[in-house]
């Protein structure tokens, strides 16, 4: 089935959202639309999926025009959307959950459950998914979670499928798997159109890349396009991919953790007997599957949750200060999760950037703030900082990603730090304020700082780091220079120490660490365990 | 993600990648002649921007609007009730195709004596201007709107607890329990020390801030420590306060008034009475001043204070006010220490005010908390929305009396708890009044509600 869009135009407002939007996915197709949050690309797959109306602009299946005026419509065009978001009944089997609105009969309205589970096993087979129909969906991995969605629109005959930033979710062994799952999907003749705004994961898959930028279509390239042609393509101007930095000075330690233990919430004990340090002008990047632990040692470290063991803070034992207490003392702290923990969205930018000192002088005198000084303060961050925004007033929540990332990291930096504390600083964001937070980190270490970042994607823990710490099941396997390869610090990832793995990895000649990284079961438990969280 | 949709605030705002080009075309962006600093345009813009906005505020449906085209649609369902529970009308419509004139003016008359006498009552009466002209009293003028104050004040008071503890992430439905903590401190003070008269007034004032405080800060501690729901906690904590109440009053020593078997307590002194504005009681005392003040010391708090930044930042997002180093729990506490003063506050105004106050009893605590909800939502939990809304509450209050005794057959005093039910109903349905007049969705609320469905 070919699909074609014709001059998309959406407006909202005065707002162009699409501005004449011509795309083309030819069968057995992967079209990977690439583009910044805001870009316009969500709108684009909402259009096609009758979720909004386009107010000019045509869709045409094997070149004759349809129309698209809800999502049933879209069903039955043969076009089937996987959601970011999963929507699954948790307490339904994945049978249940994928014959959900298509329920097959039998005699006296029973449902057909044998043939639901039989449709299910059948797709399952055909195309590698390796789900099981019995199986409850709350009890299954996101990577498995987000399989079922496929077999749900597949069920529904659908030719092409439209994924929403997929791998968002996704851990990458989890990634990989969902990969070889849309090249079977290819190989059976279904075209897939990928949302994403990664530019390593589009140039793996994708038979053809379409760029938008600003509601419009830039650019269509192969995916044997350079890094930082797309990235430019993408932002509109030349990105620096990997934010240069001088040699690292070590200075004294400032920052010394011994013996940190943290119970988890559950019981047990998430972070497991650690103890690091981390000298002034040194970034210590903390590598991991998501779940290992870094969560809750950041949590410890900034006092949110209660642990055992001493941090030292330039000599200072600081480990019975309060989260306030620690603040004071010099540590900045930019948390995983920006709109849960670092920002109020119902706050303006002004009030946002005061949010940890809106108590001390200059902002307050007693009991009384001084608005005036807030507002001097946050025009100058915000122009120092770049964040774009109407004016300071401006609620929070309604700047993007990018720019709310920005505010905290004004807040955070604007004050002298001995210690820097980054978790996941540039998750969501796009290519232009992934460079520029970097820039940020790298610029706080010169200052003299102890930074400690925290992150899942390997990209940004290479970029940034002096020193890496392997976490695993909540402790440090290892620490490694900057330079090892991906291969070796891929095993460390899944528990092996660093000598094991620089002689296992030595040995192996050929890359391949996805073989190496937690089974999908697991690495997908440790996601769901963070799912309440987000 | 409806991260490419327009921001829901009109002004749409530039440095979002997708909005600069177009800027031009948006009136609302006029100002923004520097995206980048984000400062606000020469004043002439600046008055085309008002002006943008009052209209988009009308035609899109702001709260303001929202509320007034509620309290209209609360007047007229009302009107209907009116008249289908007169038979005298109903049977003038039965006949309609015999006599359409007379079903249409009893009709018109009965809705219009009503409200007319309501307004009348609440507002003020033009014959009491005439009356003036010729010698009457001038007082009487005033009467009415003393009148409104006069109901309105517990009603500002509670419903400023209720919003205080709102702002802070806490439904207070506790206002009437700490109401009654602050109304058995104030009469005890009342009537069982004698002091001089200016300051024997604020002492039983102060009384019963720290009476209903005391209740208030209970709750909020419980909900620090143990985590317990304030909603359970406070309700639970109104039938313990009212039975302490019923207890005491009972008690020979407590507050019960010797030599009396009935449920009263003493008569306060005359020096703790709150003195009036002039004229005929029951009128406004200080303690509208007094209501009027707290308001402008909760708005004070709220937007100007480092407790009231505590306050709200608690309130929208307690994980970010964690991560910031504020102490959420004692947030908790302090807030709803305040909020049970202010309750406290509306029960110092009830026992001290009306001249003569009538004494304690187990009625006086009435549904001033529970009413304080109301107000509160009406209000937005905004401390001027909430005068504004104790105001109405109170007009509606003083003008159904009059109404009843204006009217025949009489129109029952309850129909004010209907309008004022209408009025709830009305405002916490803002797409019914959206749907009834035609607004339109405020811009990217909908869409992103369905974007939100669909996308997260």
């Amino acid at each position: 089935m070919k699909l074609e869009l014709r001059g998309i135009t959406k407006r909202f407002g005065g707002l162009v959202a699409n501005d004449h939007i011509d795309l083309v996915v030819q069968p057995g197709e992967i079209l990977a639309l690439l583009g910044e949050n805001g870009a316009g690309k969500t709108t684009l797959m909402n259009v096609l999926y009758g979720l909004i109306q386009p107010d000019e602009g045509e869709i045409l299946i094997d070149d004759k025009p349809v129309h698209i005026r809800s999502p049933k419509d879209a069903i039955s065009a043969g076009i089937g959307m996987v959601h970011q978001h999963f929507m699954l009944v948790p307490v339904f089997t994945v049978a249940e959950n994928v014959t959900l609105g298509v329920e097959r009969v039998r005699g006296f309205g029973l449902l057909d459950r044998r043939r639901a589970r039989k449709d299910v096993l059948a797709l399952s087979e055909q195309y590698g998914l390796q789900v099981d129909p019995d199986a409850y969906v709350e009890d299954i991995p996101v990577g498995v979670q987000q399989r079922v969605e496929i077999i749900k629109v597949l069920l529904r005959n659908a030719n092409v499928l439209v994924l929403d930033e997929p791998t968002a979710v996704l851990t990458p062994n989890e990634t990989e798997d969902l990969f070889r799952i849309m090249r079977e999907l290819r190989e059976g003749g279904r075209s897939i159109i990928f949302i994403s705004h990664k530019l390593k994961e589009v140039q793996a898959i994708a038979d053809n890349i379409t760029v938008i930028r600003r509601g419009s279509v830039v650019g269509q390239r192969p995916p044997s396009t350079s890094d930082s042609e797309l990235a430019a393509l993408m932002v509109g101007r030349s990105v620096q991919l990997r934010v240069s930095k001088d040699e690292a000075r070590p200075a004294a330690v400032r920052l010394r953790v011994e013996g940190l233990t943290v119970p988890g919430v559950l019981g047990g004990t998430v972070v497991d007997d650690l103890s690091f340090d981390v000298r002034g002008g040194e970034i210590l990047g903390i590598a991991g599957v998501q779940g290992n632990g870094q969560t809750d040692l950041c949590e410890a470290l900034m006092g949110l949750r209660p642990s055992i063991g001493t941090v030292l803070l330039d000599g200072e034992d600081i480990s019975h200060l309060s989260t306030k207490d620690r603040l004071r003392a010099g540590v900045g702290y930019i948390p995983e999760d920006r709109t849960e923990d670092g920002l109020v969205s119902d706050f303006s930018v002004a009030e946002n950037l005061v949010l940890d000192v809106y108590d001390r002088p200059p902002f307050a005198s007693g009991i009384a703030l001084d608005l005036n000084a807030i507002r001097k303060s946050a025009d100058t961050l915000v122009a120092d900082y770049d964040v774009r925004t109407t004016s300071v007033q401006t609620r929070a929540g309604t700047l993007s990603g990018g720019n709310q990332q920005k505010v905290i990291v004004a807040r955070e930096m604007s004050r002298e730090n001995k210690v820097l504390l980054a978790s996941q600083p540039t998750r969501g964001l796009d290519v232009g304020s992934i460079e520029f937070v970097h820039k940020q980190i790298v610029a706080e270490r010169d200052g003299g700082a102890a930074v400690i970042i925290v992150s899942s994607e390997l990209d940004e823990i290479y970029a940034l780091s002096d020193r890496i710490a392997v976490m695993y099941e909540g402790k440090i396997v290892g620490f490694c220079p900057p330079d090892t390869p991906e291969t070796e610090l891929g095993l460390m990832m899944t528990g092996a120490g660093a000598a094991e793995a620089h002689a296992q990895a030595s040995g192996v000649a050929s890359g391949t660490v996805q073989d190496r990284l937690p089974s999908p079961s697991q690495s997908g438990e440790e996601s769901q365990q963070q799912e309440p969280e987000q | 993600m409806s991260d490419q949709l327009p921001p829901a605030d009109p002004p749409a705002d530039p440095g979002t990648t997708e909005s600069t080009k177009d800027a031009s075309a948006h009136g609302a962006v006029a100002t923004t002649e520097s995206p980048q600093t984000g400062q606000a345009g020469p004043g002439k813009s600046r008055l085309k921007l008002t002006g943008d906005t009052i209209i988009e505020a009308i035609t899109y449906g702001s709260p303001a609007v929202i509320t007034i085209l509620a309290i209209f649609m609360a007047l007229v369902v009302s009107a209907l009730l009116i008249v289908f529970s007169d038979p005298a009308i109903l049977h003038a419509w039965a006949a309609f195709f015999n006599a359409p004139g007379q079903a249409l003016s009893m009709t018109w008359h009965s809705i219009s004596t009503a409200y007319s006498a309501l307004f009348e009552g609440a507002i003020f009466s033009p014959s009491t201007i005439a009356n003036a002209f010729h010698g009457g009293p001038i007082a009487a003028i005033f009467y009415p709107i003393s009148l409104t104050a006069f109901e309105a004040t517990p009603l500002i008071l509670t419903g400023l607890s209720v919003a205080i503890a709102f702002r802070a992430g806490l439904f207070n439905i506790g206002a009437n329990g700490q109401f009654v903590g602050g109304a058995m401190v104030a009469a005890w003070l009342g009537f069982a020390v004698h002091l001089p008269a200016g300051i024997h007034i604020l002492v039983c004032v102060i009384g019963g801030f720290v009476g209903g405080a005391i209740v208030g800060w209970i709750v909020g501690v419980l909900k620090a420590r143990t985590g317990a729901h304030e909603v359970i906690v406070t309700i639970m904590l109104n039938y313990v306060m009212y039975n302490l109440l019923s207890y005491l009053l009972g008690t020979p020593h407590g507050l019960q008034q010797p030599h009396q078997s009935n449920l009263v307590a003493p008569a306060i002194d005359n020096n703790a009475t709150f003195p009036h504005v002039g004229g005929p009681p029951p009128q406004a005392n200080i303690g509208f001043l007094i209501a009027l003040a707290a308001a402008a010391g909760v708005a004070w708090l709220l937007s100007r204070s480092t407790i009231g930044f505590q306050f709200r930042t608690v309130g929208a997002n307690p994980r970010a006010a964690r991560s910031a180093g504020m102490s959420v729990e004692r947030s908790w506490a302090l807030v709803m220490l305040v909020a049970g003063g202010l309750a406290g506050l509306a029960a110092s105004a009830v026992i001290q005010g009306g001249g003569p106050p009538p004494p304690l009893t187990f009625n006086t605590y009435g549904t001033y908390g529970f009413d304080g909800i109301t107000v509160a939502l009406l209000g937005r939990a905004r401390p001027w929305g909430v005068v504004l809304a104790g105001l109405l509450f109170g007009a509606l209050q003083a003008g159904g009396t009059a109404m009843q005794a204006a009217t025949y057959p009489q129109v029952p005093v309850d129909i004010v708890e209907v309008i004022q039910g209408l009025i709830v109903l009305f405002v916490a349905a803002p797409p019914l009044i959206r749907a009834i007049f035609r607004l339109r969705a405020a811009r990217g609320t909908g869409l992103e509600a369905v974007a939100k469905g669909w996308n997260g």
